[in-house]
């Protein structure tokens, strides 16, 4: 059964046409990779199954239960979790503060409700620990790498016990060196079952991870195919339009 | 030999000698004491009872707005109303304790003028999404006209039948401190706490880090911003109500211009005007540090049109040391 079904999602806005017609599925454990040129829906794609839009038809189901998002809060109540390109953390607060942003852990002290430190400090070092990161919970994140910042918003989405995680370009903007550990997240993340939908424009990180890959190109998905099958020249071919569909 | 390892540990852990000596609260603090015995030692009117007396009261009452004051500067805002809202709350009290009003009536109605100002600041800026500055800005003139209209613009020096008791509560002492102390010692407690300790104190600096991330994680930040103004506006209204006390009459250019006075204050103490950053004890230490800088000036002799030199001196030196301090960690 897969974890992620889209059933012949479509989406306009006004006159124009976002997404025609794509279905997609995604298993357990499975990283998708979601490519297309600047404008081909890959955004909009991630973002009604993030519940941020709904769908103008089609339907989605999630462990074959048909779900409707009105809100990004609905979508995170079924297991799904965005990371986003500009990551959304506090600079000024600790990797820990981080991770449990909004969800901090109380204790009762004579009636009064205190932030559980202790809690938080050991609950994000395992988490880094699960995502082999040499991230440090007291750190702040103004003083982190790129990659330490990834898996800081990673571990947010294992704290939640995501089971559906869409990325947004992660590797846009770091170094070489903290794009290997960013992909090593990401394995981590499939590690413990759960489904990654990357979005990326850069092939060798796509081929790197994905076991599988989709091209939609002006709203139309042209291919979705296991990566094994395919090759960077074939996807270039596709995102282009030079190969019309594989 | 240390390892690469120990010493990426240690630039980022430091020592927390090394901790202390980067933190401007203590060389504000330092520059404070620094003042406080030259003072001591060039004056003889310095360091007696009565001067000493007359400090720590003056400063307990900016410190105080000061803290409220760093809250919201810390969730990336400013409240520039808070000078207008002192006179409120002081007009509110001293002209129903005038009119026979007992005291603790008078002053929680204080209280409630005070939180209704703060109230109406959050709600334009967080629900209607107009910039702190302009709302403010805008309360500063309406708040301080409000307090005309409410006294007739006269002086207010008979407070009823509890004269006695207000002039106690704000112009009165305890075991040789003024009143005024006590509640700025408690309030600096009770908020650094609240700052590290509770949701509450996490949420406002986590929207002064990042607003966008903030909401995102689900925090209430409109309801938090509110709270956050409503606070800043009661810590003007127990001002407002202490210095009614301590000055035994009240006139409606009470807490003329404090606003910037309090603003200074918590810069100087450490609060970064571009969110997420600011303690308490800041607040209270560069309150300090103003207040030593404008009794200084008296007792030596130097003519007062100095002071806001050196204030402004100080708020510079204050944020360039800051500035000079993240350059050379951003290394």
């Amino acid at each position: 059964m897969s974890r992620l079904r889209l059933t012949g999602i479509s989406k306009s806005f006004g006159a124009i046409q976002a997404l025609s017609d794509v279905s997609l599925e995604v298993a357990p454990g499975e990283v998708l990779g979601l490519m297309g040129d600047n404008g081909a829906g890959k955004s909009t794609l991630v973002k009604i199954v993030a519940g941020n839009f709904r769908p103008t038809h089609g339907s989605i189901s999630i462990d074959g239960d048909t779900v409707d998002f009105h809100k990004p809060r609905d979508a995170q109540r079924q297991g799904i979790e965005v990371v986003y390109q500009d990551l959304a953390l506090c600079d000024n607060l600790s990797a820990a503060s981080n991770v449990f942003l909004g969800r901090e852990p109380r204790r009762r002290v004579a009636g009064v409700r205190f932030l559980d430190y202790s809690t938080m400090h050991r609950r994000s070092a395992e988490l880094f620990a699960i995502l082999k990161s040499e991230t440090r919970p007291r750190d702040l994140v103004r003083r982190m790498s790129g990659g330490q910042r990834q898996a800081v918003a990673i571990a947010r989405t294992l704290l939640s016990n995501a089971k559906i995680v869409l990325m947004d370009e992660p590797t846009a903007a770091i170094s070489v060196r903290q794009v290997s550990e960013v992909l090593d997240l990401i394995h981590r993340l499939s590690d413990q079952g759960i489904s990654v939908v990357l979005i990326s424009h850069r092939m060798p990180d796509v081929f790197a991870v994905c076991s599988h890959i989709a091209v939609l190109r002006r709203g139309e998905l042209v291919a979705s195919k296991l990566a094994k099958d395919s090759s960077p020249e074939e996807v270039t071919g596709l995102i282009t339009g030079a190969i019309e569909t594989a | 030999m240390t390892t690469l390892e120990q010493a990426i540990d240690f630039s980022q852990h430091r020592t927390p000698v090394s901790r202390i000596l980067g933190s401007q609260i203590f060389w504000v603090f330092a520059a404070a004491v620094l003042a406080c015995l030259a003072l001591t030692l060039l004056t003889d009117s310095f360091a007696t009872q009565r001067n000493l007396f007359n400090v720590t009261r003056n400063f307990a009452f900016v410190g105080l707005i000061a803290i409220g004051m760093t809250t919201v500067i810390a969730s990336g805002g400013i409240d520039l109303s808070v000078g207008s809202t002192v006179v409120l709350a002081a007009m509110v009290i001293s002209v129903l304790m005038s009119t026979g009003y007992p005291f603790w009536i008078s002053a929680v109605a204080a209280l409630a003028a005070a939180a209704a100002v703060g109230l109406l600041n959050g709600v334009l800026i967080a629900y209607v999404g107009m910039p702190p500055f302009v709302v403010t800005l805008g309360m500063l003139s309406a708040a301080r006209s409000l307090a005309m209209v409410l006294s007739n613009n006269k002086m207010i020096w008979e407070f009823g039948p509890d004269h006695d008791l207000l002039l106690w509560v704000g112009g009165g002492s305890t075991l040789g401190l003024p009143h005024p102390i006590y509640v700025l010692v408690f309030l600096a407690a009770v908020m650094s706490v609240v700052y590290r300790w509770t949701r509450w104190g996490q949420y406002v600096f986590a929207i002064g880090g990042n607003e966008q991330a903030a909401t995102l994680t689900g925090i209430p930040v409109k309801r938090i911003k509110v709270s956050i103004y409503v606070f800043s506006a009661l810590t003007a209204g127990v001002a407002g109500i202490l210095m009614a006390g301590w000055l035994g009459s009240v006139t409606t250019n009470l807490g003329q211009a404090m606003e910037l006075t309090v603003i200074a204050a918590a810069v100087i103490g450490g609060a970064n005007l571009a969110g997420g950053q600011g303690t308490a004890l800041g607040a209270v230490i560069g309150a300090l540090l103003i207040e030593v800088i404008r009794n200084s000036l008296i007792l030596l002799g130097i003519s007062t049109f100095w002071q806001g030199m050196f204030i402004g001196c100080f708020i510079i030196i204050a944020v360039a040391f800051d500035r000079i301090r993240n350059l050379s960690s951003s290394d």
